[in-house]
């Protein structure tokens, strides 16, 4: 053990001596490693990025929230089943909220109903296309992580009454209004004009996911009275206690079957929502993107590994005497194969840790550059990218060191 | 053939009994050894000679134990050599053989220091008494000034020493010597030629190869190879018997 840990400081110090004298010859091969590691890291905070992107469109939908809808949120195979199933009324809400206060203990606070469709909003000469245009009521910030950073939400009075007010989503109002306040002003929605109230705080988007930067919410009332009858309608449910989910779950499924007048044989014609079952859709896509971006850039580090190895091969091959000689003073097999295992990857951890720094100022600048742009480089990633550099270096050293141990000590010792 | 009066009469060091050696070159096969007998004891100064191709690199291989034979008995103090695997055979170098070659064999980038504890890196010694050991037997050699000196600063006699150290590092049972001087001028040969039998006189074995016939005359036994095997096997160096050996042109 104790000759083991000689040996392998023996090793360092040859490795170093080695890179010191090469220095040109060690710093271009170490340059694949280095790109290598740039191109991984780089993948890595993106992947990273793209994952918190997820979450953060995700936290739109609330942990704490139940979807009443037709269709269920993830993909089916008999989609004949859920076709013909009835559509999800806006007045269902009204019903299960009467329900839920009459039920004592109940696992659910409120029911929110709400419509959308897909309508352009006009301010003067500014159009948008596009919005997704909300129908709800006042009731909606309950169920919602929704936050106005100019103005409110309109209130129980305009929701009830109907009132032409509208609250509109950051990039909405930025486009419409980009050099004054949007609040008190009008905007236009299919020909109806509509006060705004307020404006929401930015959330950011990403990869076109969903998100209330783009959105414009008013009135349930003054929705039905302006757009026909072909609109989408859900109905949301606040849960009291978010691990208590299953039980909430099943008492809202026991109200829609009584909302829906079901008998006890028959299926739901219904499908109960959240957003975990949402995520669970999403994270294949998630995952694919990652394995196939960390695949693409890994190929850059195989390039530079196989730069290792080459040198690494050189390197035995010109010192074939030395290492005859080394065998004569008792190096054995092992001793070699760790020599030359040591002197790649001390290489590659070299061209790692420059790779890293490279990375870290690269992702600096990108963020500077473009601070939506979602990337994260994380301590998490330093030593990922460390412990693969490690890795690389014993992968690309491991057939030239293995031939090196197996020299045979006369034919080493002649060569010249 | 000589007697053996002469020998001296310490312990065998090396008993050798019709080993062969058979390598195969090409189509070929080349019976490079073809039964040699040889014991050699300790505290003796023994010299091998032959012309190219007679067996006598073949036989310094095993002899420091880089080569196994293909048949026939090796002990080296006692242990059976031929049987001995890779690691083993790795071991017996590092604590039994001291190495010398012609071209010296120094890491270019080491200091001297650093060269000679190589061999006790190898044998798990802690830092401390390396560095210690290292520094007591360059001293020896007469290089004690030059321990932070790299082969490239030193002469070739010089290189030679901290070589001699290196062999000697370890206390080992014999000294194989392949060519000592081969590399260097005739008087700094000579200063090589003393300090080996400086380190005879101490009671080192040391068994040198070589074709040189006043190099083998500083042996106290000559041992001459031809064609693969013991030709001749004598105490002292007789000139007139040594001549058409040296007729001979050897690379």
């Amino acid at each position: 053990m104790k000759r083991f840990l000689y040996e392998l400081s023996e090793s360092w110090k040859i490795a170093a001596a080695q890179m010191r004298s090469n220095l040109t010859r060690s710093t271009l091969t170490a340059l694949g490693v280095i790109i290598g590691i740039i191109a991984v890291t780089l993948m890595g905070t993106a992947v990273n990025g793209i994952s918190i992107g997820f979450d953060k469109s995700m936290a739109v939908l609330g942990d704490d929230v139940l979807y009443v809808t037709q269709w269920p949120w993830k993909p089916v195979d008999d989609w004949w089943n859920y076709r013909d199933r009835k559509k999800i009324k806006t007045d269902y809400a009204e019903t299960l909220k009467r329900m839920i206060a009459a039920t004592p203990n109940s696992n659910l606070i409120t029911a929110v109903p709400t419509s959308n469709f897909m309508r352009s909003v006009k301010y003067g000469g500014n159009q948008v296309d596009n919005v997704f245009v909300l129908g709800t009521t006042s009731d909606f910030i309950i169920t919602s992580t929704i936050e106005c950073t100019a103005g409110r939400f309109f209130n129980e009075l305009e929701s009830r009454g109907g009132a032409n007010v509208v609250v509109i989503g950051y990039d909405v109002a930025d486009a419409l209004f980009p050099s004054q306040s949007p609040l008190d002003k009008s905007v236009l929605i299919n020909g109806q004009l509509f006060k705004v109230v307020g404006v929401n705080k930015r959330q950011g988007t990403f990869l076109g996911l969903f998100s209330w930067d783009s959105m414009v919410a008013m009135p349930l009332a003054a929705f039905n009275k302006y757009f026909s009858a072909k609109t989408e309608s859900d109905v949301r449910v606040k849960v009291k206690d978010k691990t208590r989910l299953n039980d909430a779950r099943d008492e809202l499924t026991g109200l829609m079957r009584r909302v829906r007048g079901l008998a006890p044989e028959k299926k739901d014609d219904f499908s109960i929502n959240e957003q975990q079952a949402f995520k669970s859709t999403l994270d294949p896509v998630k995952n694919s993107i990652a394995i196939a971006g960390l695949f693409i850039t890994g190929l850059a580090l195989f390039v530079g590994a196989i730069g290792i190895m080459n040198i690494t091969f050189v390197s035995v091959k010109e010192r074939t005497k030395e290492i005859g000689t080394r065998k004569a003073l008792g190096a054995r097999r092992r001793t070699i194969l760790l020599q030359f295992l040591i002197e790649s990857t001390a290489l590659c951890l070299f061209g790692g840790f420059i790779g890293l720094v490279f990375a870290y100022l690269m992702c600096f600048g990108i963020g500077q550059a473009f601070p939506s742009f979602p990337i994260h480089f994380s301590l998490g990633l330093v030593i990922v990218s460390m412990i693969v550099s490690v890795f690389t270096g014993l992968f690309s050293g491991f057939a030239p060191a293995w031939t090196a141990s197996r020299l045979d000590p006369v034919t080493a010792l002649r060569y010249e | 053939m000589s007697s053996n009066h002469a020998r001296p009469t310490g312990p065998i060091v090396i008993d050798i009994e019709n080993i062969t050696k058979e390598y195969v070159m090409g189509e070929e096969v080349v019976r490079a050894l073809r039964g040699v007998t040889l014991q050699i004891r300790r505290n003796e100064y023994i010299a091998i000679m032959g012309p190219s191709g007679s067996g006598k690199s073949t036989l310094m291989n095993m002899l420091g134990c880089l080569d196994t034979p293909s048949s026939g008995r090796y002990e080296f103090n006692g242990k059976n050599v031929a049987e001995m695997d890779d690691d083993e055979l790795a071991a017996v170098r590092n604590r039994e053989i001291g190495f010398v070659f012609q071209t010296f064999n120094l890491l270019p980038r080491s200091t001297s220091l650093r060269n000679v504890e190589l061999p006790l890196i190898y044998a798990g010694i802690e830092p401390e008494r390396r560095m210690e050991r290292a520094m007591q037997v360059l001293r020896d050699v007469g290089l004690g000034d030059r321990v932070h000196h790299k082969p490239n600063e030193l002469s070739g006699g010089q290189r030679q020493r901290v070589a001699i150290a290196r062999a000697l590092v370890n206390g080992p049972s014999i000294i194989l010597a392949d060519e000592p001087t081969g590399n260097l001028d005739s008087k700094t040969g000579n200063e090589i030629m003393e300090l080996l039998e400086h380190l005879y006189r101490r009671g080192n074995t040391i068994i040198l190869v070589t074709h040189e016939r006043d190099i083998a005359a500083h042996a106290r036994r000559t041992v001459h190879l031809r064609d693969g095997v013991v030709e001749m096997d004598h105490a002292g160096f007789i000139p007139e018997i040594d001549v058409p050996i040296q007729a001979t042109p050897v690379s």
